[in-house]
């Protein structure tokens, strides 16, 4: 399968968009070339803005731009686009419900060998808890350039995250995405896998698995945290009662806790979650900290045994 | 230019009116800020009645002038300018902070007509106003862009980062006011965290650099006019005021920073600026 990193989609797609939808801005935060948007600078150079090291100010600007009917997409780290603007995010863009996107590169421990410092574990859970944001990870490619898309028409804030490393290109092209509606990719009825983001390619390889050793597994890409698709985990619920969510963010706050208020309010079902477990990891190759801090594929397996 | 040139007379019978409207809605409310919302009464009066194109009957005219008021606690000031400039009913000035009230305790503009830009969280709105400056200019509206900030405020490091990039897309439709009163929650500015010496700090940055009186009207005027006349790059108006400007016993006391008049204290200081007996 071909490997992209979805980073690349998010810059591919912004310069087609921006062709035909003249009120698209990109602001940077120096790192342009890393969030892969130099092709858009370079076409767009008047609706290109480079407020250099200083992403409060990108977040301003971007809320200003708004404000004049633009349609700004904020170009940063996941690190720093959660965290360094957080509160302006929140004040100046999500209050007022102003149409700025925040679309980040490096998600999660994609940035494997940077380090903690630029593995944002947090961010998903940080958006999710702010009124009017919309959250959603794609999980390869086709994906992103389609929720791209989708966010450039929607009016309202949105969070996009992305990852630095390749990922396999899993879905087609002309695969349709919406935000808040989750993908069935395989029914079944023993155990429910919902997963977000890069870890979707974890999750296929563990429910291969699974169902060469008989267990009907149900998989479910959530692309979008928020607004869950509440319908489709419910429904999935009744039908298997067991459910494995993963992630590659702190397992707190994220995906898991969203799917796991849904299993409270419901009152049945039993939940294993996979993502980092409230800690920071460390430097290193990106599948080998998948496996030392148990988010690979046989780490949810172990967690759907558990439940069997 | 559209608007009326006003005389510094009604000009300063219009911020004595503004600076009571201040007074009764805080007193009303409980609570507020009333030191700050004074001290910029006399640059709002400026801005609102002389120098702004807005089209009270059409809040969300396009081309309009915008105003950020970036120390959005003394939002008060901009909901009297606003009531009177009639963008909404002046008797709505009594609901300040009040349950299902357009007046929230800090700006929403989603609430309020004529409100540019939600503030109330210090150091974001010059970041906004450049956002709105280069969104102006790309669609070559000759809408000029007001942020108003307080001289603790600048404090805040986003200001700084707001002031570089201003100047590094040459925002000449930008023009910065700084309320420079000399007082935040905690004291002097001085004491807490100087700020001094600002002009050269903004020249340092690239700006033009404008240092006024912020009570004398004509001066207030003059700096406006004079920023108008700046190309290439944005221009700050240095206005040095006095916190409370206007209530003998609010002045330059930092506790009315945020504090409300009682009855008592209300009714001497509408008597002051009234003119009237004292009780």
């Amino acid at each position: 399968m071909k490997m992209i990193p979805t980073r690349d989609g998010f810059g591919d797609a912004i310069t087609e968009l921006a062709k035909h939808n003249e009120k698209i801005y990109v602001i940077d935060c120096d790192i342009s070339k890393s969030c892969k948007t130099t092709k858009y600078a370079k076409a767009f150079p008047e609706r290109h803005i480079n407020v250099g090291i200083a992403e409060q100010n990108a977040a301003g600007v971007a809320a200003g731009l708004a404000t004049m009917g633009k349609t700004p997409f904020i170009s940063t780290y996941a690190a720093f686009g959660s965290m360094r603007m957080c509160e302006q995010i929140r004040t100046s863009v999500c209050y007022p419900g102003l149409n700025v996107k925040v679309a980040c590169s490096h998600g999660g421990l994609t940035p494997g060998n940077d380090g903690p410092t630029h593995q944002a574990i947090e961010d998903m859970g940080i958006y999710r808890s702010i009124p009017g944001m919309i959250v959603a990870m794609p999980a390869d490619y086709n994906a992103t350039r389609k929720l791209v898309a989708r966010a450039a028409e929607y009016y309202g804030p949105v969070y996009l995250r992305f990852t630095r490393d390749a990922m396999p290109v899993f879905y087609s092209e002309d695969e349709e995405f919406e935000f808040g509606k989750g993908k069935m990719l395989k029914q079944g009825k023993d155990i429910t896998l919902i997963a977000i983001g890069d870890l979707l390619h974890q999750s296929l390889e563990a429910a291969e698995i699974l169902e060469k050793r008989g267990i009907s597994v149900e998989l479910i890409d959530m692309h979008t945290l928020k607004p869950l698709d509440v319908d489709l985990v419910k429904a999935s619920l009744r039908k298997t009662g067991r459910i494995v969510t993963v992630e590659d963010h702190n397992y707190m706050n994220g995906l898991g806790s969203a799917v796991a208020e849904v299993i409270a309010e419901e009152g049945k079902g039993i939940l294993r979650r996979v993502g980092l477990k409230d800690r920071f990891a460390e430097s290193g190759d990106y599948y080998l900290l998948l496996k030392k801090y148990g988010m690979d594929a046989p780490y949810i397996i172990k967690m759907v045994e558990e439940l069997l | 230019m559209e608007h009326v040139k006003n005389s510094v007379e009604f000009l300063n019978e219009t911020a004595r009116e503004m600076r009571c409207s201040i007074i009764s809605m805080i007193h009303a409310a409980k609570s507020g800020h009333p030191g700050g919302a004074l001290s910029a009464a006399d640059i709002m009066t400026a801005l609102y009645w002389n120098e702004l194109d807005v089209r009270p009957q059409e809040p969300g005219w396009p081309e309009r002038d915008r105003v950020i008021l970036s120390k959005g606690h003394t939002c008060p000031v901009i909901y009297a300018a606003l009531a009177m400039k009639g963008f909404f009913d002046i008797s709505v000035l009594q609901t300040l902070r009040k349950m299902g009230s357009i007046l929230q305790g800090h700006p929403d503009m989603k609430k309020v007509p004529g409100l540019d830009m939600t503030s109330g969280s210090l150091g974001q709105g010059l970041s906004i106003g450049v956002g709105m400056a280069i969104g102006a200019k790309a669609d070559r509206l000759k809408s000029r862009i007001y942020v108003i900030l307080g001289d603790g405020e600048i404090q805040e490091g986003q200001i700084w980062e707001a002031a570089m990039s201003a100047a590094k897309y040459r925002l000449d439709n930008l023009v910065a006011v700084v309320d420079v009163n000399n007082l935040q929650v905690d004291g002097f500015c001085s004491d807490i965290m100087p700020v001094e010496p600002i002009d050269k700090k903004w020249e340092a940055f690239g700006w033009e650099v404008i240092k006024i009186d912020g009570h004398d009207m004509q001066q207030i005027l003059d700096a406006f006019a004079k920023a108008r006349t700046v190309s290439g790059r944005p221009a700050v108006i240095l206005a040095d005021t006095v916190k409370g400007k206007g209530v003998d016993y609010m002045e330059n006391v930092c506790e009315w920073h945020g504090m409300a008049p009682n009855d008592e204290q209300c009714q001497d200081a509408l008597c002051q600026l009234k003119g009237g007996d004292r009780p």
